[in-house]
């Protein structure tokens, strides 16, 4: 079974002392912002970014990946105990979660919130390795008209089903795409849009802007909206959810799994719409649809698969195709090249180790977290009384340290801080910095793929419609344009904070 | 109709997408443009600025239209202190070395938040300027001086 020979391979990447140390220290600092409210995963990861260019590349992803996995936990934890989620793909979990524990069955809704996320977290690492290399195989056979295509998909799907205004993300999309061609032209070796200064002739640092936009700027934000704090503890009684909770649970865990994997593969379905989809879903499919929003453990088990399985498998179109589906992933990409590897589908047969090191980690890192969090409940909740005048001047130490020790440049610093005020306003305006992120991300490589296309095929733009592969992409990208502008389903959008 | 264009949030969101785009077109001019056979550095940024300020267009049309107000609440002294922190560590960093710069960075930091009692920031300063140069000077191994010579 190559399946099997496969993971065996990966865990044997993943179970060297340095990877389960990196893995462990990814889902306790993922756990730790996780239960904070106003540090998300992606400052976190922006920020942590620069620290790990002395790092090998599969330490390194092994920890970020581990941090995007472990806020989820982390999130879920607050949302149960104190009603206050600390990412937005637990909020849903509040209503039922933070009911239980009002009930004194916070235990058992922490501990099926854990074997829910467990459970989806097994089995999005079978998916994950199972869909990884023949989505990968068949990508090795893509020619630049496809790529080109399969970017465009990615980028528009991913505007399109964000939160917020479609036209401004899009337009948003083409702003990144703008900045991701900032530095010399690969073609020609010209300076674009460096204004003289010769430390953008590379480009503008992917740490820059993602600590820029996302570290200060969201702090920022959070200083210009203060809400208030006030932690009220409830007990956490027995961990142990009766055989009642267990037979309640397995349906929704199953459901909200399946229905994550979905969204997981689907590019700008942010976490927080599978797991609302799931809660819908169950109460839907309840007998008694009443018992939601008062503690229906249902309304835990089925969100918290869901939000972990959607987080699991948005790496398999960002490990297979180099296609951020989020901008959580989009910042992977970032990581992967930092360390001089090229996206895409060549990922798997240049770096097995990476692969499969990395898809074994999650597993094993979910497990870690079930072992963490359960037993150092008490823990996380005491870190809620740490107030975020004391936190976030230690967040900015991080991001200017980790920015100048890129390149030892202050040049650097001064950009990140432009780009902060530059982030705040687009916030201000309504303009999601998340597809800007992603566009930066792909930008090189979309004009790179539009040159060859276009040279191939001797400047006939139908290039990209004769290739069958190409046309397809092409017409899913028109088809989501289409059925997104009709109003009713635009109502439906959720988020790509994930 | 009269229209109050200062708050509204599309118009101004449209504008600067405009204004961006045509800065790129502009200054992608000195950019050779070639062909699509053979796309010059100038062909993808022309494209792109002027879809931006097709975008921008639309937008502002939409702001007209719906006349929807910016809402979120914006603190002027975080907008102003926090990017100054970095420009200050920034500057420090080149002249007076690691210590000075993280100590200015924190402090100005922590001074753009809505509370600020001097002696926590005093201690926070100190906690947090000892822990970075012990965690990344002497842990990482950061070659950055803790003091510059004047």
């Amino acid at each position: 079974m190559e399946l099997f020979h496969n993971l065996f391979f990966g865990f044997g990447v993943a179970l060297s002392v340095q990877n389960l140390l990196y893995c462990f220290i990814g889902v306790l600092v993922g756990t730790l912002i996780g239960v904070l409210p106003g540090i998300g995963p992606m400052a976190t990861i922006a920020m942590l970014l620069p620290l790990t260019y002395n790092v090998p590349p599969v330490a390194a992803l092994i920890m970020l990946a581990g941090i995007y996995y472990g806020a989820q936990y982390g999130g879920s934890t607050t949302s149960v105990l104190v009603n206050l989620p600390g990412e937005t793909s637990s909020v849903i979990t509040c209503i039922d979660g933070y009911q239980m524990a009002r009930q004194g069955r916070a235990g058992a809704a922490l501990a099926i919130a854990a074997i829910g996320s467990f459970f989806a977290g097994t089995v999005c690492t079978l998916i994950v390795a199972m869909f990884g290399p023949p989505i990968a195989e068949m990508a090795l056979k893509f020619g630049s008209p496809e790529y080109f295509s399969l970017m465009l998909m990615g980028l528009v799907t991913a505007a399109v089903l964000a939160q917020g205004d479609m036209l401004k993300s899009l337009a948003m999309v083409v702003l990144g795409l703008l900045l991701g061609i900032v530095g010399s032209d690969v073609d020609s070796g010209l300076n674009r849009f460096c204004f003289g200064a010769v430390e953008l002739a590379d480009g503008i640092g992917f740490v820059i802007i993602a600590v820029g936009v996302f570290a200060v700027g969201e702090i920022i934000s959070n200083l210009s909206d203060p809400e208030d704090r006030r932690v009220f503890t409830s007990k956490v009684g027995s961990l142990y959810p009766t055989l009642k909770d267990l037979k309640q649970s397995i349906g929704p865990i199953i459901r909200g799994t399946a229905l994550g994997a979905f969204f997981g593969v689907l590019p700008g379905t942010g976490p927080s719409i599978a797991s609302f989809g799931s809660y819908v879903l169950e109460k839907k499919m309840s007998a008694d649809p009443s018992r939601f929003g008062h503690g229906a453990i249902e309304g835990v088990a089925g969100p918290e698969s869901a939000n972990n399985a959607d987080a699991q498998c948005k790496f398999i179109p960002m490990l297979t195709l180099g296609i951020p589906a989020s901008g959580t992933m989009a910042l992977m990409l970032g990581a992967l090249m930092i360390h001089g590897i090229t996206p895409g589908p060549g990922v798997m047969t240049q770096k097995p180790d990476l692969f499969w090191g990395l898809v074994a980690s999650m597993w094993i890192g979910n497990l870690m977290l079930v072992v963490l969090n359960l037993p150092l409940v008490g823990v996380w909740v005491s870190l809620l009384k740490v107030p975020y005048r004391l936190l976030f001047p230690a967040i900015m130490v991080f991001s200017a340290i980790g920015i100048y020790s890129s390149n030892s440049v202050s040049f650097d610093v001064y950009m990140a801080a432009l780009f902060g005020v530059l982030g705040i306003i687009w916030r201000l305006l309504g303009c999601s910095p998340v597809p800007m992120l992603l566009g930066f991300v792909l930008g090189p490589m979309i004009e790179e793929n539009l040159r060859r296309a276009l040279q191939v095929s001797e400047g006939d733009p139908t290039v990209f419609l004769t290739r069958p592969i190409s046309l397809l992409f092409i017409i899913i990208t028109v088809l989501i344009l289409v059925v997104m502008v009709l109003p009713a389903v635009r109502k439906r959008r959720g988020d790509i904070t994930g | 109709m009269k229209q109050e264009f200062s708050k509204n949030k599309d118009f101004w969101a449209g504008l600067m997408l405009i204004g961006i785009g045509a800065a790129a077109m502009f200054i992608a001019r000195d950019y050779r443009f070639g062909s699509a056979v053979r796309m010059g550095p100038g062909f993808f940024p022309t494209i792109l600025g002027g879809i931006l300020v097709a975008f921008g267009i639309c937008i502002v049309a939409v702001g007209l239209r719906s006349g929807e107000k910016i809402q979120e609440r914006l603190s002027i002294r975080a907008l102003i202190l926090l990017p100054l922190s970095l420009v200050l560590f920034g500057v420090l960093m080149e002249r007076a070395g690691f210590i000075p710069a993280l100590a200015a960075l924190v402090f100005v930091a922590a001074a753009s938040g809505r509370e600020f009692r001097i002696m926590e920031v005093l201690l926070l300063t100190v906690f947090l300027t000892v822990t970075s140069a012990a965690l990344f000077i002497w842990g990482l191994g950061l070659p950055y001086p803790l003091l510059k010579g004047f």
